[in-house]
């Protein structure tokens, strides 16, 4: 179990961020162009992270290969959907890869997170959310969860990552579900605490 | 619209792993609809996916593979994402955009099965993967549920109207996002019905004999 937690490795700050940044630029060039020298940088930086992301989710190289291949042509697709000031393209891109692993690895309906994915909510600008923001959220996150004791990040990886369900979590660890759910608390709001700080 | 009851933070991280049931997913994206709030806190717990997938350690593609996925697109056409439907901010009384495919877009519109005194049901179908059940409940004013626990997790949505029980009171926007554990007797605000979009886990257990008998009634 410890050992699958060796394998994260978040970039520096600066190193986060810059990437944010590049990621950003890129989206946008192949949202206003379809430019397909932008789509190829982000193909290369994501598909084989996509991919290995499906196999700790149980996927053999093929099936996750054609699953990869599912999302980034979703990624293409769906470009106009995509909003900087609700998040870092990693975020986003993350949700279309979540909602194919509840379609075709789970195989269950991922209708209700499909259908608000397309919703086009009015923009919660005025709470205080900006696109550089939204960038910066990238780093913290990272730093954050570098930083989270050990049990805290097990969960998440075990959730976010290996894609079992907070009771299997807790049968996995041999420990109550309420510890399992407990840890997520604990996890996400220092998360969120490290944001409130940089406000 | 003030809302004062939110998401649970566990469960907030569990929507954003992806580890909703259909029927809570259509409670928790519906409740994100009303509430800026825990849509910030979906936001975080997303960047937690993206960053997690920045973190893998990159497997190997075969050569070609993004001139091979690029002729597909070419073949099947580029058709655009749908220009994103223009949804307000969900108010008291509507349906919110994510409940709309089952429900349809009015609440006035919806066909109640009367199920007890002044409890009328709206079953609605999930996808045969399903586990969950979800359903609207129609109760009228100044009424009553009997007191009950849970088998399994429950999520309450309040659409119209307001109840009231042992956690608060609770109006349109709030959710009541409890576990197993909690007992609860909502007894609805006199002046109106009180519409709720409910998803359960497992069949809720009455309290009283008298409740129990209830249940086979209610089925909820």
């Amino acid at each position: 179990m410890l050992a699958a937690l060796s394998s994260f490795r978040p970039a520096g700050q600066d190193g986060t961020e810059r990437m944010a940044d590049i990621h950003k630029d890129l989206m946008a060039r192949v949202a206003a162009d379809r430019d397909r020298e932008a789509f190829r940088e982000l193909f290369e930086h994501f598909a084989p992270r996509i991919k290995a992301w499906l196999m700790k989710s149980g996927a053999d190289h093929a099936l996750a290969e054609d699953l990869m291949q599912d999302v980034m042509t979703s990624v293409w697709r769906k470009i106009d959907l995509y909003k900087p000031e609700n998040g870092s393209a990693s975020t986003w891109i993350f949700t279309i890869a979540r909602n194919i692993r509840i379609d075709r690895l789970r195989r269950a309906s991922s209708r209700p997170y499909t259908d608000i994915e397309t919703l086009d909510m009015p923009s919660d600008e005025a709470d205080g959310e900006e696109t550089t923001f939204a960038t910066q959220r990238a780093t913290i996150v990272a730093a954050a969860l570098s930083e989270l004791p050990v049990e805290q990040r097990e969960v998440i990886e075990l959730s976010f990552n290996q894609d079992l369900a907070q009771s299997e979590i807790a049968q996995r660890l041999d420990v109550p579900l309420g510890t399992v759910k407990s840890r997520m608390r604990l996890a996400y709001s220092k998360l969120k605490s490290s944001l409130e700080a940089l406000q | 619209m003030t809302i004062l009851h939110h998401l649970d933070d566990a469960t907030v991280m569990r929507y954003a792993s992806g580890d909703l049931d259909e029927a809570f997913a259509a409670v928790v994206t519906s409740h994100l609809a009303m509430c800026p709030e825990c849509r910030r806190a979906a936001r975080l717990a997303e960047a937690v996916g993206g960053e997690l997938i920045e973190a893998c350690e990159p497997a190997s593609l075969p050569a070609g593979a993004f001139e091979r996925m690029m002729s597909q697109i070419g073949e099947i056409g580029r058709p655009d994402a749908p220009p994103p439907k223009q949804v307000a901010r969900t108010v008291a009384g509507d349906v919110p955009a994510p409940l709309q495919r089952y429900v349809g877009n009015s609440l006035d519109a919806i066909a109640w099965r009367h199920i007890a005194p002044g409890v009328r049901k709206h079953d609605i179908a999930l996808g045969s993967k399903s586990t969950g059940k979800l359903y609207l409940l129609n109760i009228a004013p100044g009424r009553a549920v009997p007191e009950h626990g849970h088998g399994g997790s429950e999520m309450t949505l309040v659409l119209s109207g307001a109840y009231r029980d042992e956690l608060g009171r609770f109006a349109a926007g709030d959710i009541a996002d409890l576990d197993e554990h909690v007992e609860h007797q909502p007894c609805v605000d006199p002046d109106a019905s009180c519409i709720c979009l409910v998803a359960t886990e497992a069949p809720t257990r009455f309290k009283g004999v008298l409740s129990r008998l209830l249940q086979p009634v209610f089925g909820i």
